[in-house]
């Protein structure tokens, strides 16, 4: 049902009157309004889609959409960990340092010490469920905020790295470059990489978790508020630190899709790579008070961060620098627009 | 001493100098200050000069974090400043040191490099006041594109300046001390004079010890919070001229990259509170140098410089500890339970 209501939104012209609370026109006002920002998220990502088809020869082909999803498969499965840490209120800006760090053991282990990858995936995925588990008590135990605490994460993560090597490692096990060269073919000429099936994999789990578990709607209720949801006898502090758990996890499988793509380990990998998933997860329609949004959404956000990169390449004039205005102009847009929601609901 | 001790600035105090004292013992010649050339020279001279930018930028981000605030936009702006100084200077590498003939006068430039600063600013400021978005949210814009921005001036290059009286700025010496550390001055001397002897400094407590209150009591909360950004940006493009001039070269993707992050580091390890309100502008300054003599020290003392950054965040963790009332609380009972004597009280 929920889908139903959703695709009609995305059809709908946006009115700038219903969201300031005046007038709503017909058939708008039956979306429930935290479905508003998604709505403007999937049918920007329908807009931009169709700008491209228009303008551009070839746009429309099967591939160019999963090749969306292959080039940033690690970005969307850093950005569903974000979005559950961002529902809580609070912020993540380590994962691109735990990427790194992640990519670099991984080099490390399976390279310099032979060490088998059956075993040194699951241990780099640990690593990173533990550092983010380690973040969460320090900002649910001492109540330091998320920001500065995560930011020291950062730091560590990346200075452990240069600790390892500062030199690039490639990777020549022949485990790690099949997976990469591995695709799976859906049709036509379109194949999809495994990493993308990861990818798929952890936001159809985010969205299970998010919406069917008690973990989920913990969550959500901290993100509305915190006291509130400590009366009401919610597991808080348990949740705070299994969300940051949460993204560290998914920051250490972010970077073992990466090792997959770049087949190297590098300290250097993915730097600010945070600010794109804040950016995705932001796109995509949740609001970084908490509480409120959508891991589909965040999807969504990171397809249309791909899709600008797309039609920028497509254009063939512009320079990648534009990518970041474009990415920065449509911050402001969606974080404005939260705003206007904001001022609407009764606090 | 128990005065002495609970002094704001003790700690920090205490940790500048064992610094010093640790690179001193590791490298003896770290004290030592030569005159040479008509200027002061050594180790103590260089951490100073190379401190300037982010004591620069510290400051700024104090008044900033004093209101509630956060600017984590600061490494862009960086950016933009050092594009904009280096695309109006510009020159030529044929033409000899006479030669030389910047493309606009020095002081256009350097007046349009702080001024398109202080307009980010103003458009940060503009976002916190106006759409009542959290700081770190609005000044991410900027952050985000930023960058981008100052690629788009540079065309996605290195500049390099060919203009020789502009690397005065990073690299002259005035009185035989570094040119830069004369800005530093000036910039600190002038805000706390601001802070003290005018009402500034109790505006911008009230703003940060309660913002609604400060507005009923009719403070101009509003045009403080924005001027306050301004003046962020402000320093931020100052400290974008001198990396520029020192490097001589404008670098859109790495000029004040991670800059931020040291300072909102300084900030913090002078003992202003994160959370508004609490503020210490000679902290801040020591904040700065602690965080140039550790990087000097690990350079000087032949410590690989990766250690720098695990060094860095294992400090922060500490003070972020330091200043949290449950960790102190945790310690305290702890202490109390072994009944050994409390020495934090």
């Amino acid at each position: 049902m929920t889908t139903d209501v959703r695709e009609r939104a995305g059809k709908m012209p946006l009115d700038e009157r219903s969201l300031r609370g005046g007038l709503a026109i017909p058939g708008f006002a039956r979306i429930d309004q935290r479905f508003v920002p998604l709505a403007v998220t999937v049918s920007l990502f329908v807009v931009m889609a169709g700008i491209g088809g228009i303008r551009y020869e070839g746009f429309f082909s099967p591939q160019v959409f999963l090749n969306l999803l292959i080039d940033n498969a690690f970005l969307c499965i850093v950005a569903v960990g974000m979005t559950f840490v961002i529902l809580t209120g609070g912020i993540d800006l380590s994962v691109g340092a735990v990427i790194a760090l992640t990519t670099m053991v991984s080099a490390q282990l399976v390279e310099r010490n032979g060490a088998s990858p059956l075993w040194v995936i699951p241990l780099v995925l640990a690593i990173g469920a533990a550092f983010g588990a380690a973040q969460g008590y320090l900002v649910q135990r001492f109540r330091l905020q998320p920001f500065i605490v995560t930011l020291a994460g950062m730091f560590l993560a990346r200075g452990l790295c240069y600790l390892i090597s500062t030199e690039s490692i490639s990777i020549t096990n022949p485990v790690y470059s099949s997976i990469a060269q591995a695709r799976m073919p859906l049709g036509g000429d379109a194949s999809i990489s495994v990493s993308a099936i990861i990818a798929i994999a952890v936001v159809l789990a985010g969205m299970w978790l998010a919406q069917a578990t008690q973990f989920g709607r913990t969550v959500y209720a901290i993100g509305g508020s915190e006291s509130s949801a400590e009366l009401m006898g919610l597991p808080v502090g348990a949740t705070v630190v299994r969300v940051y758990m949460l993204s560290g996890f998914c920051a250490a499988l972010g970077g073992v899709v990466m090792t997959f793509y770049m087949l190297s380990g590098y300290s250097l990998h993915a730097v600010g790579l945070e600010l794109d998933a804040i950016a995705a997860v932001v796109i995509g329609g949740t609001l970084l008070r908490g509480g409120v949004g959508y891991v589909i959404g965040t999807l969504f956000g990171v397809l249309i961060l791909g899709i600008i990169q797309t039609l920028i390449v497509f254009e063939g004039t512009l320079s990648s620098w534009w990518t970041r205005i474009a990415v920065g102009a449509l911050l402001f847009a969606f974080c404005l627009l939260q705003r206007l929601f904001e001022a609407r609901r009764p606090t | 001493m128990r005065r002495l001790v609970a002094h704001q600035l003790f700690w920090p105090a205490v940790t500048l100098v064992a610094l010093i004292v640790v690179s001193a013992v590791a490298n003896p010649g770290f004290l030592r200050i030569e005159w040479v050339d008509g200027h002061l020279r050594g180790n103590l001279i260089d951490v100073l000069n190379r401190a300037a930018p982010l004591m620069l930028v510290s400051i700024g981000m104090t008044l900033v974090i004093a209101i509630r605030g956060l600017d984590i936009s600061v490494g862009a702006v960086v950016a933009i400043s050092a594009a904009v100084a280096a695309l109006l200077i510009g020159g030529s590498m044929d033409a000899t040191a006479a030669q030389q003939v910047s493309r606009f006068p020095l002081s256009v430039a350097i007046a349009s490099a702080l001024g398109v600063a202080m307009l980010c600013g103003f458009w940060n400021g503009l976002l916190v006041v106006k759409t009542g978005m959290q700081p770190i949210v609005a000044t991410l814009i900027l952050m985000v594109a930023g960058r981008g921005i100052a690629q788009l001036i540079t065309d996605g290059q290195i500049l390099t300046i060919y203009y020789s009286p502009y690397f005065y700025i990073g690299n002259g010496f005035l009185a035989g001390l570094p040119f830069a550390l004369f800005i530093a001055a000036v910039v600190a001397a002038a805000v706390y004079l601001a802070l003290t002897h005018t009402a500034l400094g109790l505006f911008v407590r009230s703003i940060g010890v309660n913002p609604v209150a400060a507005r009923v009591a009719g403070v101009r909360s509003r045009l403080i919070t924005v001027c306050l950004y301004v003046f962020c940006s402000f320093t931020a493009g100052l400290a974008g001229l001198i990396v520029s001039s020192n490097v001589k070269s404008a670098d859109g993707n790495n000029a004040g990259q991670l800059l931020e992050l040291d300072a909102i580091l300084a900030v913090t390890l002078g003992g202003t509170s994160l959370t508004g309100g609490r503020f210490s502008l000679a902290g801040t300054i020591i904040g700065a140098l602690i965080i140039q003599t550790l990087t000097s020290m690990i350079y000087s003392i032949g410590v690989p410089p990766e250690v720098n950054m695990v060094v860095k965040a294992v400090l922060v963790f500490a003070v972020m500890l330091l200043q949290s009332g449950e960790f102190r609380g945790l310690i305290l009972g702890k202490i109390q339970r072994s009944r050994l004597p409390g020495t934090m009280a």
